[in-house]
C-alpha cells in the first residue's frame, strides 16, 4: 500500500483523483477559477498514454469529452459559470445518447462575466435544469480537497455505471484551498467500469438487457456499427419520431437515477441527533456552518448540520425526516437562496425555512451564519 | 436486385431516406461509399461524423460508426474520436450552415491543427432542413425565406476558408461532376492530415423554388456549365472564364498530423 500525502488545492485533487478513476482523455477551454484541472490533465495524461487537448471554445470542450468516451475513453471536461453555460446543449446531448462524461464547474460569483476570481454557488439549478428538456443528472459537491478527490472518482464511476453526464459542482473556496491529503494507493481504490458487449451476442445499441441498469456500450471501432443520435430512439438507436417510443425512452431515463437514489446520494450530518435546529449548507458554505454549529453547540444550542453531498438528485427524504423533527431550517448558500427554494418544496411546511446567503464573492463567515440563526430564537 | 454498393455500405433498412425528390445529397453520400470502397477501408474502423441539417442525416444510412450530433459541433466531437483513437478513419458530413455558420469556429481550428480529419461539406447554398433560410453561402442578392428582399450578405467560399485557415488539403466540386469528386473524396479519405472536399449541391425545393432555378434538370446543367476546373481555367482566354466558377484540387501538401504529433510527446515521456 503506497500512500502519500500531499498538500493541494481542490482543483489540484480533482486532477489526482480523475487520473485514478481512470481518466484517459480530457478536452477543456481555459477560465478561472478552473484553470489548474485542465494544466494539470495536460501535464499528467500523456504520461499515461492519455490524450489533452486544449479546444477552441468551451463547446468544443465537452463535444470532444463526448467523442472520446464513445471510443471507450474514460473523458472530462473543467469550466466555471461562463463556460458551463455553453456547455449546456451538449450535457443534454450527452444524457440522452447516455454517453458518460464528467463535467467540472468549479462555481465562481455573479451572472455573465461575475467575479472570475471570487466564490460563488449560484449554478446549483443550472446543474439541474441549464439544459433544455426534462433529462436525468448527477450532481456531487464536495466540501475539502479530500472530497474533492474522492468525489471526482465517484463521479467517473457514476457516469460509467448510469451511463450518463456527471456534474462535479466545486467552487473557488475548495477548488483554490489548500489542504493536507492522503492519497490512497489505487488497489484500494474501487473504480467502475462500463459494461460493453461481446461481439457475436445479440446488440441492440440503446436495449437494456436482462441484469443491466443501463444498456450495454461498445466502444467505436469495436465491430459494432451503431449509430448514435440526439433525435429520440428506439432501442436499436436509429431516430424514431413515434411519440409512444420517445415515452419509453424518456420515462427509461429518467427512471435509471430515481430508481436509483439510494446508491447516487451521499450526504453528512452533524449532530443532528437531537437538533431541535438544522442547519442546511454544502459546498464551500458548508465548512462556514460546520464552524458555527461548533460555537453554537457549545452554547448549549441544540443545532445540527444537514449537508447534501450529491445534491441532484437532491436528498429528499433525509431532508423531510428531519424538517419533521426540529423547529426550524435555514438553509445557507452563495446565492439567492436556490438550495433553500429545493428545501421549502420538500419539507412542505412542516417548519420555517430560512436563509442566509449572499452573492457578492464574499464567503460566508460563521459570525454572519450565527446572527442569522440567533433571529429564530 | 441492389447495387453491390447499396448492399455493402448502406443500411438497407432505413430507406427512404429523408431528401426531398432532386435534392443533390444522395449523389455525395454515394460518392462517400464508393471512395471508401475503392480505399478497402474497414468499416469497423469508419466513424462518420455529422452536426444537424439535411446533409447531417446521412451517417444514420450508411453502415459504419456513426455519431448524429449537436448543430455546428460535428468537427469538435470528431476531434474527441480521433485524438482519442488515431486508428479510426473519421468522415465529417457537415452542411454549409452547418459548418461555416455555427460550426465555423471548429472548421478554421480543425484544419489549422492539421488533424487528421475528412470534411465533406454538402454545401446547397441554404438552410434546408428548416424551410429556406439564407445561409453564409447563399450568394449576394439571391433569396431566402428570411432574406424576401435579396440576400445583402457577402458568401463564404468554404473551400479557400479552410485553406486560410490551413487545411492541407482542400478541393470543390458538384453534384454534376461525379467521377471527379469521386476522385477528390477519395484523395481527401487518403490524405493524412485535414482534408474538405466541398461539394456544390442543389436544393429544388427551397433555393431552387425561391430563386426560380427552373428544374432539377436545369440546375444540374447550370452545375454542368459554371464550373470548370481551375487546372483548365488557366489555358481558357477571359472571355470564357467569365462568370465561372473555379473548381477541382486546391491544395494537397504534407505536414505533421495532429495526432501523430501527440503520440510523439507520449513517446518521448516514456524514455
Amino acid at each position: 500500500m503506497a500512500r502519500k500525502v500531499k498538500f493541494l488545492q481542490g482543483n489540484e485533487a480533482c486532477v489526482e483523483g480523475a487520473l485514478m478513476a481512470g481518466m484517459t482523455f480530457y478536452s477543456g477551454y481555459p477560465i478561472t477559477p478552473s484553470t489548474e484541472i485542465a494544466e494539470l490533465s495536460a501535464e499528467g495524461l500523456p504520461r499515461i498514454g492519455g490524450k489533452f487537448i486544449q479546444m477552441e471554445d468551451e463547446i468544443a470542450g465537452i463535444a470532444a469529452a463526448i467523442g472520446a468516451s464513445l471510443t471507450g475513453a474514460k473523458a472530462m471536461t473543467a469550466t466555471s459559470g461562463p463556460g458551463f453555460s455553453l456547455k449546456q446543449e451538449n450535457i443534454g446531448y450527452a444524457a440522452l445518447t447516455e454517453v458518460p462524461v464528467v463535467i467540472v464547474n468549479v462555481q465562481r460569483g455573479g451572472p455573465s462575466t461575475g467575479l472570475p476570481t471570487a466564490p460563488g454557488q449560484g449554478d446549483l439549478m443550472q446543474a439541474m435544469w441549464g439544459t433544455h428538456g426534462d433529462h436525468p443528472v448527477i450532481c456531487l459537491t464536495p466540501d475539502s480537497v479530500k472530497e474533492t478527490f474522492d468525489l471526482t472518482i465517484r463521479a467517473f464511476n457514476l457516469a460509467e455505471k448510469y451511463r450518463t453526464p456527471v456534474i462535479l459542482l466545486t467552487d473557488e473556496i475548495t477548488g483554490h484551498m489548500r489542504e493536507k491529503i492522503e492519497i490512497p494507493d489505487q488497489s484500494e481504490i474501487e473504480i467502475y467500469n462500463r459494461i460493453k458487449p461481446t461481439l457475436g451476442e445479440d446488440y441492440k445499441a440503446y436495449k437494456v438487457y436482462d441484469g443491466d441498469i443501463v444498456p450495454k456500450m461498445a466502444d467505436f471501432g469495436s465491430g459494432f456499427r451503431y449509430h448514435v443520435t440526439g433525435l429520440m430512439h428506439d432501442e436499436t438507436g436509429f431516430p424514431s419520431n413515434s411519440t409512444k417510443n420517445a415515452a419509453v425512452l424518456m420515462d427509461r431515463l429518467m427512471a435509471k437515477i430515481e430508481n436509483n437514489k439510494e446508491d447516487i446520494i451521499t450526504y453528512e450530518e452533524i449532530e443532528t441527533a437531537d437538533a431541535e435546529y438544522l442547519i442546511v449548507a454544502y459546498g464551500g458554505t458548508a465548512r462556514t456552518a460546520k464552524a458555527a454549529i461548533k460555537t453554537l453547540r457549545a452554547e448549549g444550542i441544540k443545532v445540527g448540520l444537514f449537508r447534501p453531498i450529491t445534491v441532484w438528485p437532491f436528498p429528499e427524504k433525509q431532508v423531510v425526516e428531519l424538517s419533521e423533527k426540529v423547529k426550524d431550517v435555514l438553509v445557507a448558500e452563495l446565492n439567492y437562496g436556490q438550495m433553500k427554494l429545493e428545501v421549502e418544496r420538500v419539507v412542505k411546511g412542516n417548519c420555517p425555512v430560512r436563509f442566509c446567503g449572499k452573492a457578492n464573492g464574499e464567503v460566508l463567515t460563521p459570525e454572519e451564519l450565527i446572527r442569522k440563526f440567533k433571529e429564530v430564537l | 436486385m441492389n447495387h453491390p454498393l447499396v448492399e455493402g455500405y448502406f443500411r438497407m433498412e432505413k430507406f427512404p431516406h429523408i431528401w426531398c425528390p432532386g435534392c443533390g445529397h444522395g449523389i455525395i453520400m454515394a460518392s462517400i461509399a464508393r471512395s471508401i470502397e475503392k480505399l478497402g477501408l474497414d468499416k469497423d474502423k469508419v466513424c462518420i461524423v455529422s452536426g444537424i441539417g439535411c446533409s447531417s442525416r446521412a451517417p444514420g444510412y450508411m453502415d459504419f460508426n456513426t455519431l448524429h450530433t449537436t448543430h455546428g459541433r460535428a468537427l469538435a466531437f470528431a476531434t474527441g474520436v480521433k485524438l482519442a483513437n488515431p486508428e479510426l478513419e473519421v468522415i465529417v458530413i457537415a452542411g454549409d450552415g452547418d459548418l461555416s455558420a455555427i460550426g465555423g469556429n471548429h472548421l478554421i481550428h480543425a484544419a489549422r491543427r492539421n488533424i487528421g480529419l475528412t470534411t465533406i461539406c454538402f454545401n446547397n447554398n441554404i438552410y434546408g432542413m428548416t424551410g429556406g433560410q439564407y445561409s453564409p453561402t447563399t450568394p449576394t442578392n439571391e433569396k431566402g425565406t428570411t432574406a424576401p428582399y435579396g440576400n445583402i450578405d457577402k458568401p463564404f467560399d468554404i473551400t479557400q476558408l479552410a485553406m486560410g485557415a490551413g487545411a492541407t488539403y482542400a478541393a470543390k466540386t458538384t453534384v454534376y461532376h461525379v467521377n471527379q469528386m469521386d476522385k477528390l473524396i477519395e484523395s481527401a479519405i487518403s490524405h493524412k492530415g485535414f482534408s474538405l472536399v466541398e461539394a456544390i449541391s442543389i436544393c429544388p425545393t427551397y433555393y431552387g423554388r425561391k430563386n426560380k432555378k427552373g428544374s432539377v434538370v436545369d440546375m444540374m446543367n447550370w452545375l454542368k456549365d459554371s464550373f470548370v476546373d481551375h487546372k483548365v481555367a488557366e489555358k481558357l482566354p477571359p472571355e470564357k472564364k467569365e462568370g465561372k466558377f473555379l473548381m477541382g484540387e486546391f491544395i494537397n501538401k504534407i505536414e505533421p498530423e495532429y495526432t501523430e504529433q501527440y503520440d510523439k510527446i507520449i513517446e518521448q515521456l516514456k524514455k
